[in-house]
């Protein structure tokens, strides 16, 4: 049994979330969706530890739970949209998880995000037919 | 009949529904962006349309990787937002249409679309958001909604093809329903984004640009792209802009372009506004 390539698998600097991350990560994203409901939310706080096993997460994903290591998380498989759900409550924006993947601060992140905006009035007055404020 | 007066495209980040619940929307940082949505609103309340048909991915709030549907349909009476993991307050409960909802349902599956029929559909920022970015926030929404799911999150999803083709479909579902409504379609998501790994915060203006150019006026370019192309150009979170072929197909293939709007960055991502009309 082996997982079949993609003609994505090639694209440097992410993972698209197909069946082989949602298969692996299974447990790891159904205790994350699990954090929909606030009752729920309260459950972990109260022991994380037997959340994980009730969820069937365990080994590797377990330390990550337990040691919120977002970005480990990431890289074992969480769905982005289903980490948001555990990450963005504890102070780790999308933008901290971007910024921690390349290394860099949040603040150095948003400013390469702010300049892709550059010229941005420019560009679409030569495009033609655009708003522009 | 039913008649579709034409088509609406936004963004429907969560940022977007924490700026105006913050009232953030005249700060410098949002100000371009949500000043750019006025010629849309404007259009909206002057054809005031009476059922909205919203296109848009689930994130995790009514579908989880336990079942995921490529399409599903609203089939209900009402809908309901709920907490995402946030903590935020819903807003208020959405009114649908459950016999035009069965309708399209019967007519789509007649040509070939064997989509997931939902009586119960709770609906997340993907639906809410655009919404709420044109008819700001209500206590009553001005308008009937019934939300079309398309699966952008768990590959395999669907192609560019086919939701340009479930467009067409759609469009022959609602003129056939023999009540006097006007629809408009609703085109969610995008546009280039990556949120994870090392190409995070990845924006690729020209091919947003070219993006909203072509789907208004050549939206079979696009259909050109294999998932894996369009994920290259547009980042992995990039590939929502899909989901505006929907609405593209359920259109005239010629359409009066009214608004185009294009910000970027918003968020992590580029943020367009198309209004395209139909020519009656």
């Amino acid at each position: 049994m082996s997982w079949i390539r993609h003609d994505y698998d090639d694209i440097a600097g992410t993972y698209v979330f197909d069946g082989k991350h949602a298969h692996g990560a299974y447990a790891l994203n159904k205790l994350l969706f699990s954090f929909n409901s606030e009752e729920n939310r309260a459950e972990f706080d109260r022991d994380p530890p037997a959340y994980c096993d009730r969820y069937g997460v365990k080994d590797e994903y377990k330390e990550l739970v337990l040691k919120k290591d977002f970005l480990g998380m990431l890289r074992a498989g969480a769905n982005i949209y289903y980490l948001a759900k555990m990450a963005i409550p504890r102070g780790t924006s999308v933008q901290d998880a971007g910024a921690q993947f390349q290394g860099i601060t949040t603040k150095e992140f948003q400013a390469k995000l702010l300049a892709k905006g550059e010229g941005l009035r420019e560009r679409l007055v030569k495009r033609g037919g655009y708003w522009n404020g | 009949m039913a008649r579709i007066i034409g088509g609406v495209t936004s963004s429907h980040i969560p940022a977007v529904g924490n700026a105006i619940a913050n009232n953030l929307t005249q700060e410098p940082y949002w100000k371009r962006f949500f000043d750019g949505y006025e010629p849309a609103k404007a259009w909206l309340r002057e054809r005031k349309p009476d059922v909205a048909i919203v296109v848009y991915n689930d994130h995790g709030l009514n579908f989880f990787l336990d079942k995921m549907p490529t399409f599903a349909l609203g089939c209900a009476d009402v809908y309901h937002n709920a907490d995402e993991g946030w903590a935020l307050k819903p807003v208020a409960p959405f009114r649908g249409d459950a016999q035009l909802s069965w309708h399209i349902a019967e007519s789509l599956m007649d040509q070939e679309f064997d989509l997931c029929t939902c009586q119960e559909m709770k609906v997340d920022h993907g639906f809410v958001n655009p919404l709420r970015a044109l008819y700001g926030t209500a206590e009553i929404w001005p308008i009937t909604t019934i939300p079309l799911a398309v699966n952008t999150v768990q590959h395999p999803v669907p192609t560019a093809r086919r939701c340009l083709k479930l467009g067409h479909a759609l469009r022959r579902a609602i003129e056939s329903y023999p009540e006097d409504l006007s629809v408009v379609i609703l085109g969610t998501g995008g546009m280039s984004h990556q949120l994870q790994g090392e190409r995070a915060g990845l924006i690729d203006v020209d091919f947003d640009l070219d993006c909203m150019d072509r789907i208004a006026n050549d939206p079979e370019w696009m259909t050109g792209f294999s998932n894996a192309e369009i994920i290259r150009r547009a980042g992995t979170e990039g590939i929502e802009t899909i989901m505006w072929l929907v609405m593209r197909g359920a259109l005239q293939s010629n359409v009066r372009v009214v608004h185009k709007h294009y910000h970027a960055p918003i968020s992590n991502t580029g943020a367009g506004v198309l209004v395209l009309e139909n020519y009656s």
